[in-house]
């Protein structure tokens, strides 16, 4: 009920949501050929002749009973649910079925039915002609009418639709067609790699569904339009209807590929029209690749690509949280019914939750809202209290807790025992949450107004911290460590730190998390959501551990709540680590010839912390630093380069130093004070950070100019 | 965050004793503890012994609120009750208004009415929501 609620849209019972999709020009091409009698197939190449005649409607539900999925037989695993799916598939026409077989060479020149289709139709707009043969002299009319996409395309594919042509008559087994193949190569080639690897893991997950097997095998070839056609804005439906197929052959890279089209091109392509989509909608441009990137892993699972960016569109339904500490769930159900407000549970994982349909009075000012009997709060706001699960007594850190659902949430599952410290950055909204702290009649909480990444000094040893990350932008990774910082490991009933975003970017979530695995003696556990999907260990080209699985993470289209990323640590030493867990001990400077080159990213903020101490220290030119460095290193696995692992080891201890200057890519102030003098290492070790391997060739230069000065020296 | 001197303290009690007479004693001596009043950027907060410990670690100005705010004193030194304090004083009210007339409207009125004087009410809490804190 809460849920968007579309009466136009007509799901068709059967293998999936996906048979309500564009079906593929197999079908749409055999019904052209066979019958002569077309409605327009929806192909967007069609759109913009069609546009123009206004004979065109785009693909609709309503459209389904001409467009079927034709049964195809599949190259790779989805060979499985095709029986299935073919059961389900509602078949009219036995002449489709003779079809099947053509239709799967057709399929693989997917550019050659669309064009067969797109001539198709031309002709029957034009001529209502269904000849093959005269599609030649029609495409050409067509293809000048034509979308700016297709007019290239149809010139190219002339000879080869001719060939296919001749195939299907023939009902020969498919040509291999290379032009068929519109693949973009990434520019990155691990993507492919990982795409692959999704796919397969996909096509794992999609045995077990039938409708994704059977849908991605009636997609159709999906073509790139040519560099110089140009983009040309189409209805938004055109466009969606291109993200789609764009997407859907991305995921399935290698059997949807075109050869000689690098994954680029179709990623540009997807890129563009995302866009143009959405800027409707508002979809912030920065966080566009980052999402897109998740977009396609989430599709490659589960392609429920219309219903995830649709509900990304739509507000998520009014939620309210019942305050434990002044009524009970049902009293406050029953008074709310009582004033007209239409509710129900939120859901099986909260006792505390109710979900708001509709209402006849403000529900932000009943007297039951007045009086603190609940608060307004999204659902996804419940998730990291509820993974909190703090315990009475306890000192808790709420390190953003502005508007103040979450602090007054962690308050009333304490029973307003313990002591909750709720801070915030920004001090106008920190006045909503001492009003909502006061309402509800919460008296266990500080409120203050610090910058999140000063926890630490200003006060620590807490048992449970929560961090959320709101903007995209902030400092997520120093405010983790901070959040660590703050934690005591040695807390008899804590120790845990929940860190969680409003995203679903993998640069904001599991990357942090990962980052703080390396860098501080913390573990991940359990959330204690038994619902939402696992955090990903595999990613583009990152690599996590893998105990990100424990992680979750929650999407509007399939939680109905906003997109949201939990993850539970839990620290079991006190200690700050500098060298690699296992090394413990602070570091104090003792004398090492060499130091070793080190893998793990764990020390580049401590690198740039430790360059900006020793400038400050030594004014000396750069290669006196780096020799007092080499003097003072200690030699750990783990440090990048020689002078800076010096650096970094040297500068153990000052952590809070460490989380402020480790940043690149943050503000720059601490940074900047720092490497005023050594701006040479804060560069090197900037580009150093983002591959290791390059740092590792750097270091060996770096090692042997240490060497060669320290030589010299003695 | 200092504690009342006090002449703060004799005027805020005799406000509060209007609402709660002499229970006020309870609020400070709780079965749960011991609670104080303590004076932040002219407000009034009540809170636990506990709390108090740990809210010296803050800064004066990074230091928004602790515990409760019961009111503030205002310019001219007057204490001036707010709506956060009400959860406190219900259980020990006795009455709940002050009554006072203006000499017009006392003209108009009939004998047996009640003017109440408005202290506080709920919908504060969402339309002073800035001068809470």
């Amino acid at each position: 009920m809460g849920r968007k609620l579309d009466p136009s849209k007509k799901l068709k019972k059967g293998p999936g949501k996906k048979t309500r999709k564009q079906q593929g020009a197999e079908t749409e091409l055999a019904k052209f050929i066979t019958d002569g009698n077309y409605p327009f197939p929806s192909q967007k190449f069609l759109f913009w002749r069609f546009s123009k005649t206004r004979c065109q409607h785009w693909f609709t539900d309503e459209n389904s009973k001409w467009l079927k999925p034709s049964k195809r037989k599949r190259k790779i695993d989805e060979q499985e649910s095709e029986d299935d799916s073919d059961e389900h598939w509602e078949e009219e026409d036995d002449d489709e079925e003779e079809e099947e077989e053509e239709k799967v060479v057709e399929k693989k020149g997917g550019k050659d039915q669309q064009k067969k289709g797109v001539k198709g139709v031309k002709k029957e707009a034009d001529d209502d002609e269904g000849d093959d043969d005269d599609e030649g002299d029609d495409d050409d009319e067509g293809d000048d009418d034509d979308d700016d996409e297709g007019d290239d395309d149809d010139d190219m594919l002339l000879p080869i639709e001719r060939a296919a042509k001749k195939e299907k008559k023939q009902k020969k087994s498919k040509a291999p067609d290379s032009d068929e193949d519109d693949d973009d190569e990434e520019d990155e080639e691990d993507e492919d790699d990982d795409e692959e690897e999704e796919e397969q893991e996909s096509d794992a997950d999609m045995d077990e569904e039938d409708e994704l097997k059977t849908n991605i095998d009636e997609e159709d070839k999906f073509r790139l339009p040519k560099p110089e056609e140009g983009l040309l804005p189409l209805d938004l439906k055109a466009i969606y209807q291109r993200i789609k197929d764009n997407i859907d052959l991305l995921c399935n890279f290698s059997t949807k590929r075109e050869e000689g089209k690098d994954r680029a091109d179709y990623i540009s392509l997807l890129k563009k029209d995302l866009c143009t989509y959405y800027k409707v909608c508002f979809l912030p441009c920065m966080v566009l690749v980052c999402f897109f990137w998740v977009c396609l892993y989430v599709f490659s699972l589960n392609p429920d690509l219309k219903e995830f960016m649709d509900a990304n569109e739509i507000h998520r339904p009014v939620t309210i949280r019942t305050n434990t500490l002044k009524t009970r769930r049902r009293d406050l159900a029953q008074a709310l019914i009582n004033r007209g407000v239409n509710l129900d549970p939120l859901g099986k994982w909260s006792k505390v939750g109710l979900v708001i349909y509709d209402s006849s009075v403000p529900i932000g000012a009943t007297p039951e809202y007045l009086a603190g009997h609940y608060m307004l709060q999204g659902a996804s706001s419940f998730l990291p209290v509820m993974a909190l699960s703090p315990q009475e007594g306890e000192l808790v850190l709420d390190m953003s807790s502005a508007p103040g659902g979450k602090t007054t949430y962690i308050a009333q599952l304490m029973r307003n025992t313990g002591v909750i410290v709720a801070n915030d950055a920004n001090a106008e909204r920190l006045k909503s949450v001492v009003g909502n702290i006061h309402r509800l009649g919460v008296t266990n909480t500080v409120v203050c107004n610090y910058d999140g990444r000063e926890f630490p000094k200003v006060m620590g040893g807490f048992d449970r911290v929560l961090v959320l990350i709101l903007v995209s932008f902030c400092p997520s990774k120093e405010l983790i460590l901070s959040a660590i910082d703050s934690v005591n490991a040695d807390s008899p009933s804590g120790g845990y730190l929940v860190y969680c975003t409003c995203s679903i970017t993998v640069e904001e979530n599991e990357w942090v998390v990962d980052y703080a695995l390396k860098k501080r003696n913390v573990k991940l556990v359990p959330t204690g959501l038994d619902f939402g999907k696992e955090g990903f260990t595999n990613f583009k080209k990152f690599r996590f551990h893998p105990t990100l699985r424990l992680t979750r993470r929650f999407y509007s289209h399939s939680h109905n709540m906003d997109g949201f990323f939990v993850a539970k640590l839990k620290k079991f030493s006190n200690i700050i680590p500098t060298a690699p867990p296992g090394n413990g001990k602070s570091f104090s400077a003792t004398e090492a010839p060499e130091e070793k080159r080190s893998k793990s990213d764990k020390t580049k903020k401590t690198v740039l912390n430790k360059a900006g101490g020793l400038k400050q220290e030594n004014k000396a030119n750069g290669t006196a630093v780096r020799k007092k460095a080499i003097i003072n290193s200690k030699g750990k696995k783990e440090l990048h380069t020689g002078p800076k692992k010096a650096k970094v080891a040297k500068m153990d201890g000052e952590t809070v130093k460490g989380t402020e200057a480790k940043k690149a890519t943050d503000d720059g102030k601490a940074s900047k004070a720092v490497t005023k003098e050594g701006s040479r290492f804060e560069k090197k070790q900037a580009t150093k950070r983002k591959t290791p391997m390059k740092a590792k060739n750097r270091m060996g230069k770096n090692k042997f100019n240490k060497l060669k000065h320290m030589l010299q020296k003695q | 965050m200092r504690p009342l001197t006090e002449e703060e303290t004799k005027t805020m009690f005799e406000k509060l004793s209007k609402y709660i007479g002499e229970n006020i004693k309870l609020l400070v001596d709780r079965p749960d503890g011991v609670y104080c009043f303590r004076l932040h950027h002219d407000r009034v907060y009540y809170m636990s012994e506990k709390i108090l410990k740990l809210a010296t670690n803050f800064s004066r100005d990074k230091l928004m609120s602790v515990g409760t705010c019961f009111g503030k004193f205002t310019k001219t030194k007057k204490f001036r009750l707010h709506i956060t304090a009400l959860d406190f004083l219900a259980p020990y009210a006795k009455g709940f208004g002050v009554a006072a007339k203006s000499t017009q409207e006392c003209r108009r009125v009939d004998p047996m009415s009640i003017v109440v004087f408005h202290q506080a009410d709920v919908g504060e809490f969402i339309r002073n929501e800035e001068t809470l804190t």
